[in-house]
């Protein structure tokens, strides 16, 4: 069962950090989820067709994030995922979020014609309301380009309460400002095995 | 712009169900976050025209943002607010400047009319200070639904010469309102109280 209880979306737009102004900005997205924990409570040992019933939810969530960053989907670049379980329930029932959220994000770009064979980062934890979750986020289409590993940190005021759960998907149109520690670039992706 | 914004952030928080309930429509409040440069910063300035001006600048800024944030119509808007955080190097002054003399008129014409007081917060603050940005109904103080407040919080901010100036812009009341007073459709929405 699926029952959503808010959609909170953080958009962040970056236009310089030190140095002289990027010739255009970073933008930073968040969407997530705060949905009643079906598991919270007591120890269920068949948890994951609840995975099945996420994936809607995931494609939902992945289209309202491209939607709100609002620079179309071909120009995403960067992605991530995560969850926050509250207090009654457990860590393992964040972990369903892995399938449903990084497939979502994966089909919503791959429609776009943007390739993305990296592995989605993740993170999880069990947490309080208002607890913080900083979301990991690396290339889509090559894990090791260098230039976009990030972060997005994202609190949502108030979840999750102890019988909810947090599931957060992260998007990011490049590179961090002024990025300058060498490593692989995103022109010199093969992006075949996902990784270079 | 006059405000050299260093990054922006926009918050959308729409709320479907509360306590079991479903609430229909979902409750929506909206967010716009500027973290800008502090000109006044790191000594006494006595005259704090530059920063009034930046508030003039940043209350249709902000305002406008929050409204394509929730996409509706200006004059769908239903409650805002304001609020500032100044780092460590400015003085709690500088808020003021920015949120009182000059902000409210041009977010007055994002949202369309605000006959109401747009309630404030300010404080000092460092990187991932987070403040409520109090929440009142735009045309009419009184309305008891409307009382609210949502937090904004920048994770790298501000840092000692910034200021975060919030905008808060809302379609709705809180979400399960059942405590009386004013209703919104009982208003007159001429005074700016009832």
């Amino acid at each position: 069962m699926i029952e959503l209880r808010r959609v909170f979306t953080q958009v962040e737009t970056i236009f310089h950090e030190f140095g002289p102004p990027p010739a255009k900005p970073q933008v930073k997205g968040a969407i997530a989820a705060v949905l009643t924990n079906p598991f919270a409570g007591r120890y269920v040992s068949d948890i994951a067709p609840w995975m099945e019933e996420l994936k809607p939810l995931g494609l939902t969530l992945a289209n309202r994030l491209v939607d709100a960053i609002g620079l179309g989907p071909q120009l995403i670049e960067g992605y991530g995922k995560g969850a926050i379980v509250g207090a009654a329930g457990e860590l393992e029932h964040g972990a369903l979020w892995h399938v449903p959220g990084g497939y979502a994000m994966r089909e919503v770009l791959e429609a776009a014609g943007n390739p993305t064979n990296a592995i989605v980062p993740s993170c999880k934890k069990v947490g309080a309301p208002s607890a913080m979750l900083d979301v990991p986020v690396t290339h889509i289409n090559a894990s090791y380009v260098r230039s976009h590993f990030d972060t997005v940190e994202v609190v949502v005021p108030g979840a999750p309460a102890r019988d909810e759960i947090v599931l957060l998907l992260v998007m990011t149109t490049g590179e961090r400002i002024h990025a300058r520690v060498g490593g692989l670039k995103k022109e010199d992706v093969l992006g075949k095995d996902g990784l270079r | 712009m006059k405000a050299e914004i260093r990054k922006l952030v926009v918050q959308v928080d729409e709320t479907r169900r509360e306590m079991g309930q479903v609430v229909d429509p979902p409750t929506r409040r909206a967010v716009a976050i500027a973290v800008i440069a502090n000109p006044c910063a790191h000594r006494f300035v006595a005259d704090l025209a530059v920063l009034m001006d930046i508030g003039e600048e940043l209350g249709g800024y902000l305002g406008e943002r929050c409204i394509a944030a929730l996409g509706i119509r200006p004059g769908e808007a239903e409650s805002y607010g304001k609020a500032a955080i100044v780092g460590e190097e400015g003085e709690i002054e500088h808020a003021a400047a920015i949120l009182h003399p000059k902000l409210g008129a041009p977010l007055r014409l994002a949202v369309e009319k605000g006959a109401a007081l747009v309630p404030s917060a300010k404080k000092m603050g460092t990187l991932g200070t987070a403040i409520d940005v109090p929440l009142g109904h735009k045309d009419a103080a009184f309305v008891r639904s409307h009382f609210d407040a949502i937090e904004a919080r920048v994770s790298d901010a501000p840092r000692a010469g910034e200021i975060v100036v919030a905008v808060a812009v809302t379609d709705s009341g809180r979400p399960l309102p059942r405590v009386g007073g004013l209703m919104s459709n009982e208003i007159k929405g001429v005074d700016g109280l009832r």
